[in-house]
């Protein structure tokens, strides 16, 4: 893996809110690397502190919640140092997000036309016209049909599909190089789900840019992702290329969650395995390994040791004690 | 938006009949009579009964009705009872002066209301913010009559910077200074209370807007602070505040009554309670018959502006 390729490099990243007089970690040192023309995909249940980590990526994060440290390199340079002006010439020129849902995401009083084009116009110099002209271009170009006459058009006239489209559209409207994704096709019919993904990864090799896709739906992953970083409790306890993730979990976590993925595929009526129990509140998370209350294999070390995120291999890293025992024997 | 606003004109007909009835029905349905008030208590029977006569007062209610809203409709708002003079004639004038007050005192409310909502918004709990809110709360539920005394008492009588009532000085040459000196006094005092209501929902509204994901997004596409404020948070707050403001409108048209009759200026507000007070029914139903049909064009209006900043309430 050469290092040159990295776009970006997430470091001992800690993002926290502030309940009670208490700083809460929702995102706990998390670190993930997201390289050149590459799709990284970050997965968890709701409540891991993916959208959190998203955020956080792009200081959109609003008090009383904070990054409160690491360090998020983009081609070198680290987010968290830059003022706010120099960090909005990064946010949509550099970096673009795309939200989990279409219809919140787009303001209601604007017309369509004008929100993508609002995008060039914040980073280009560009007249007015000249980016309603190119918004129209980008519209047709995301498979907006009669793109010319959708531009006047307000949001509540799109369909969820495509309001996802148009935002896709103003995402890449300045050719970033990296696109966020959280959890894009959430919010959509199962139908369009399929279309809209293959969009992004089209729309992501054409301009060779780079994917972070946050999602809890391992089949997406499974499609779309090289990389994959799983997250619990605010943390990465698991991160991996996608083959060796799902041919070789080595975390408990991650195992119990393809279990579940792959019950779901299974035709046999075989019972559903749920993991027992439920993740813990940021506020109380329990001592040592998180993941312990509802992990099969836990011996009594998990319940004192918080197990850093080690390479077990060249293309995996694993937070487990049991895991990296068990590999280091091997 | 021409269909959009016939709809709306259309909804006022039935508005403005119930309005119509219920000023006429108030009236007659109040104690007192009118004989007594023009003819004096010792009048004779007879005399009454030709007086009453003469008004069309001894028709039954309906045809009394029916035949006010006809002259209306012709444009002829009837003769004052008290003063024998046209309606129409007393109330114009009053008009004008009742719509430069109103101008002036929505003009500062509006300065005031949407520039302290505003910053209290942008700072949510801090200390402006607790400052202006507190502040607001205080003059928005002061008594507009006590509030102009206060004023009278200490910016006419003791420092005597402003005059203390009327439109101009009786000795001096008037003019367009010496109205606006006059005018300073009952502007602050109508102005605070509509100010007050104007600050707290402009503050909340903001909020809201602030709030809503798409300015998430709005800043995920590195949109500068002004153009994200104008265009994301404020046109969308717009509507609620459109909405207040244009009632706040409707509310001063009808005369800031208390302002007017503490500082005498002669708008419609002091011509009303006058005309109360003379049991001058003509000038009476004439008067709320102009305030509620301004405050019903004032809503329209407003509905039409926020039919344009959002495209969803056209079509609904």
């Amino acid at each position: 893996m050469d290092g040159s390729d990295i776009v970006l490099e997430v470091k001992d990243l800690v993002t926290t809110v502030k309940m009670g007089g208490h700083e809460v970690r929702l995102v706990d040192r998390v670190s993930f690397t997201l390289r050149r023309g590459r799709t990284t995909a970050i997965v968890g249940e709701s409540g891991s502190g993916k959208t959190m980590t998203a955020l956080s990526l792009l200081r959109l994060l609003e008090p009383p919640v904070r990054v409160a440290g690491g360090t998020v390199r983009y081609l070198g340079r680290d987010l968290l140092a830059l003022t706010e002006r120099q960090m909005a010439e990064v946010r949509g020129a550099r970096i673009a997000m795309v939200f989990q849902d279409p219809l919140a995401s787009l303001n209601p009083v604007l017309r369509i036309g004008f929100q993508i084009a609002e995008t060039l116009r914040a980073h280009r110099k560009m007249t007015r016209a000249e980016a309603e002209r190119r918004a129209v271009e980008l519209l047709r170009h995301v498979g907006v049909p009669d793109a010319d006459a959708r531009a006047m058009d307000y949001p509540h006239h799109f369909s969820g599909g495509m309001r996802q489209r148009v935002l896709i559209a103003s995402a890449i409207s300045c050719g970033p190089e990296v696109i966020i994704a959280d959890e894009p096709t959430t919010a959509l019919d199962v139908t369009v789900q399929a279309k809209i993904l293959h969009l992004l990864d089209d729309l992501r090799q054409e301009a060779e840019a780079s994917l972070l896709l946050i999602t809890h739906d391992l089949g997406v992953v499974a499609a779309m992702a090289d990389d994959v970083a799983v997250m619990y409790a605010g943390r990465v306890i698991e991160q991996a290329d996608v083959d060796t993730l799902f041919h070789a979990p080595r975390h408990p976590y991650t195992r119990a969650l393809l279990a579940c993925a792959i019950n779901l595929e299974d035709d046999r009526n075989t019972a559903l395995e749920p993991i027992a129990g439920a993740p813990p509140d940021p506020r109380r998370r329990p001592s040592g390994c998180p993941f312990h209350p509802r992990c099969p294999d836990a011996i009594p070390d998990c319940r004192r040791i918080d197990p850093p995120l080690e390479a077990v291999s060249a293309q995996q890293s694993v937070a487990c004690i049991v895991a990296q025992r068990a590999m280091a024997d091997a | 938006m021409r269909g959009f606003l016939l709809r709306r004109l259309a909804a006022l007909v039935p508005v403005l009949i119930g309005v119509s009835v219920v000023i006429f029905l108030l009236m007659h349905l109040a104690p007192g009579d009118v004989t007594t008030t023009l003819l004096g208590p010792q009048a004779t029977e007879a005399d009454r009964v030709a007086l009453r006569r003469t008004l069309g007062l001894d028709q039954p209610v309906p045809a009394q009705y029916a035949r006010w809203v006809a002259r209306i409709a012709e444009g002829d708002l009837g003769t004052s009872v008290a003063t024998s003079r046209p309606v129409a004639a007393l109330i114009v004038p009053r008009f004008l002066n009742t719509a430069l007050l109103a101008a002036a005192s929505l003009a500062l409310a509006m300065a005031i209301g949407y520039g302290a909502g505003l910053l209290a918004a942008l700072r949510p709990r801090s200390v402006l913010d607790r400052v202006l809110t507190g502040v607001t709360l205080l003059f928005g539920s002061t008594p507009p009559f006590w509030l102009g005394l206060v004023l009278v008492l200490f910016f006419a009588l003791r420092l005597r910077w402003l005059p203390v009532s009327g439109m101009t000085d009786m000795a001096g040459e008037g003019g367009v200074l010496d109205v606006a000196r006059h005018l300073v006094l009952p502007t602050v005092t109508t102005a605070l209370g509509p100010a007050a209501i104007i600050t707290r929902l402009v503050r909340s509204s903001v909020l809201e807007a602030i709030g809503r994901p798409h300015v998430r997004v709005a800043r995920a596409k590195g949109l500068g602070r002004g153009a994200l404020l104008r265009r994301h948070v404020i046109l969308n707050a717009l509507p609620p505040i459109m909405t207040i403001t244009g009632l706040q409108l409707g509310y001063l048209l009808g005369g800031a009554l208390f302002s007017e009759v503490v500082f005498a200026w002669p708008g419609l507000g002091s011509l009303l309670y006058d005309s109360i007070t003379a049991r001058d029914t003509p000038v009476v139903q004439a008067t709320t018959l102009l305030i509620a049909l301004l405050f019903v064009l004032v809503n329209v209006l407003v509905d039409l502006v926020n039919a344009a900043l959002d495209p969803r309430l056209k079509e609904s």
